[in-house]
């Protein structure tokens, strides 16, 4: 029988992923986007997962919420990729480096 | 309660939100930014706060939505200086071609943002006021987009900023799962019940996004490269409304939905803010961009902040309130100062730059020497009544982690005031380095009218600031 903690456990490990997507990836930036979308949907599993175990109906539309503002976040930072893409003409994160200190 | 009702409560968002859609289609169809523009955009902001002020207050829409004492400051101080950094921008970009009428919607719509987390009574209602105020934030950051360190910084700053939100949101989610509501009310109900290990990794999550948003060590280092990148202007924006806007939600979340878990988030608050206190000061140390300096000003400043949040209850939400009022005003001014400032068209940006300012603007050098102290807390200057309301709580609070926390914050803001100092000894001792160029007059204006306040004027305003904080932070814990 799959019972709340399964899920949860599998939000986890998916949270996990994404974040070190981010720290770890030293390639693309396009990758850390991916890597963004797949901590929002984490989130909304263990959302709907507690939604769904609380009869309670506020955690699916939290995941609504969830899903639209990551539509826009993804279209935001790609819009700012492109501004930076055209700057420099390529973007890989060790690209990312004018300012440091 | 009637949708009329509900509707009253939330009118100085309505009034934001309606301005912010229809100056964007007047700013498409226009496509020019004219002076009338930029006055409405003001209009909209100032108009929002004295709806602010004079609106009803009471709960809206189930307790989502909470428009109290508290919300209304915080809503009266972000809108003021949404309002001016639009002025400030809309200069700064006419002097370098960039001008676009984008500006000012999306710094209304950030100020939306920002209102809502202010009035936050519910974890769905803080996370989409969080997201909407970011994603306006990424792009001004990003702004001219010609630029490759503002494009560079609009990318960190969207990278940095999603991760947060996700930390944040995960955290949010837990929180949900183990209290059983995404209201503010009802989750103080369940964690006076039974704080259990679920709900307590979910405050941690919620307080290490948080803690991303006022940029407090150890999640401070996406602040100096976004300082330094993003346009003057922005900068001078970024340090103030948003930074009072996430520490309205540490209060909201630990004032309203934690009241009674004190012993449990005090020691991680107390941690980051010495981390912070002390990451500001010794970094800061190396810098020598003023704009990355100022970053780790800021990182020190939000520190204090953090210590008056730690000490909890009113006195300590009052002294974080006071504080970042009066740390809006020196960063605000600073940075008008900076911008107003250019030699041959370039702008001054370095310690370097600023040698010998005295001979050349004796004015803007005095106005920045008087930040500069304030900043370093000495009296009778803003800065100094800021720390002393801060120390003040943590000292007066009885708990003895709180009050070593104030002696070593303390210890840092002397280390902090090597860069301080060195700042001013080079404005007023350094051997001029050539003529600069006639400054910005609104610019200068407002960093004028800053300098004033942080000194004599905030003897004066701190006889009515005082108690409007201090019915402010008695609105926490009410949900």
């Amino acid at each position: 029988m799959i019972g709340l903690s399964h899920y949860l456990v599998v939000a986890a490990i998916l949270f996990t992923i994404g974040v070190f997507g981010i720290f770890v990836n030293r390639k693309n930036i396009i990758v850390i986007l991916m890597s963004i979308e797949l901590i929002l949907l984490a989130v909304n599993i263990n959302l709907v997962a507690f939604s769904v175990f609380l009869h309670d109906v506020a955690g699916q539309i939290f995941a609504m919420f969830v899903l639209t503002v990551a539509a826009a976040e993804a279209a935001v930072g790609l819009a700012i990729l492109v501004t930076f893409f055209r700057n420099r003409g390529d973007i890989a994160v060790d690209d990312a480096s004018v300012m440091k200190g | 309660m009637t949708f009329a009702a509900n509707f009253s409560l939330v009118l100085p968002e309505v009034i934001l939100g309606a301005s912010a859609l229809v100056l964007l289609v007047w700013g498409a169809f226009h496509g020019k930014v004219t002076p009338l523009f930029t006055g409405a955009a003001v209009l909209a902001l100032l108009g929002a706060a004295v709806a602010a002020v004079v609106g009803p207050h009471g709960h809206a829409f189930n307790g989502v939505y909470a428009a109290d004492a508290a919300a209304t400051y915080a809503k009266v101080a972000i809108y003021g200086f949404s309002a001016l950094a639009i002025v400030l921008g809309d200069r700064w970009l006419a002097a370098r071609g960039d001008q676009k009428f984008e500006y000012a919607v999306l710094v209304i719509l950030s100020a939306l943002g920002m209102g809502v987390t202010a009035s936050a009574g519910d974890l769905i209602s803080l996370y989409v006021g969080v997201e909407l105020q970011s994603l306006a934030l990424y792009v001004l950051a990003a702004f001219r987009r010609d630029d490759a360190k503002s494009s560079e910084a609009g990318l960190k700053y969207f990278v940095l900023g999603a991760l947060s939100s996700g930390l944040l949101l995960y955290g949010a989610s837990l929180i949900y799962g183990f209290a059983g509501s995404t209201r503010f009310e009802d989750i103080a109900a369940a964690a006076h019940a039974n704080h259990g290990m679920g709900l307590l990794f979910g405050l941690v999550f919620l307080l290490c996004g948080l803690a991303f948003k006022v940029s407090a060590a150890p999640f401070h280092m996406w602040t100096p490269d976004v300082y330094e990148g993003a346009p003057t202007p922005v900068v001078g924006f970024f340090a103030a409304a948003p930074k009072l806007a996430a520490m309205m939600m540490f209060a909201r979340v630990l004032g309203d939905a934690f009241p009674d878990s004190v012993a449990q988030w005090r020691q991680i608050l107390v941690i980051t803010a010495l981390a912070s206190v002390f990451v500001g000061a010794f970094a800061g140390l190396a810098q020598n961009n003023l704009k990355r300096l100022w970053a780790y000003s800021s990182i020190a400043n939000v520190g204090y902040a953090l210590l008056g949040v730690a000490t909890g209850g009113e006195t300590g939400l009052h002294s974080m309130l006071l504080f970042m009022t009066l740390y809006m005003v020196d960063v605000t001014g600073f940075f008008a100062c900076l911008q107003a400032l250019s030699r041959d068209g370039k702008p001054m940006e370095t310690i370097e730059d600023m040698a010998g300012l005295v001979k050349h603007r004796p004015g803007v050098a005095v106005a920045m020497t008087a930040f500069s102290l304030s900043a370093l807390g000495i009296p009778p200057f803003s800065g100094f009544w800021a720390k002393f309301y801060v120390f003040g709580a943590a000292m007066g609070s009885g708990d003895v982690l709180l009050q070593w926390a104030a002696v070593l914050g303390l210890v840092g803001s002397v280390v902090a005031a090597f860069y301080y100092l060195r700042l001013i000894k080079t404005m007023w001792f350094d051997a001029p380095e050539g003529a600069v160029d006639k400054p910005q007059p609104i610019a200068r204006a407002v960093g004028f009218v800053a300098a004033a306040f942080s000194f004599p004027i905030v003897l004066v305003a701190l006889i009515w600031l005082d108690p409007a904080a201090r019915a402010a932070a008695a609105a926490f814990g009410h949900a």
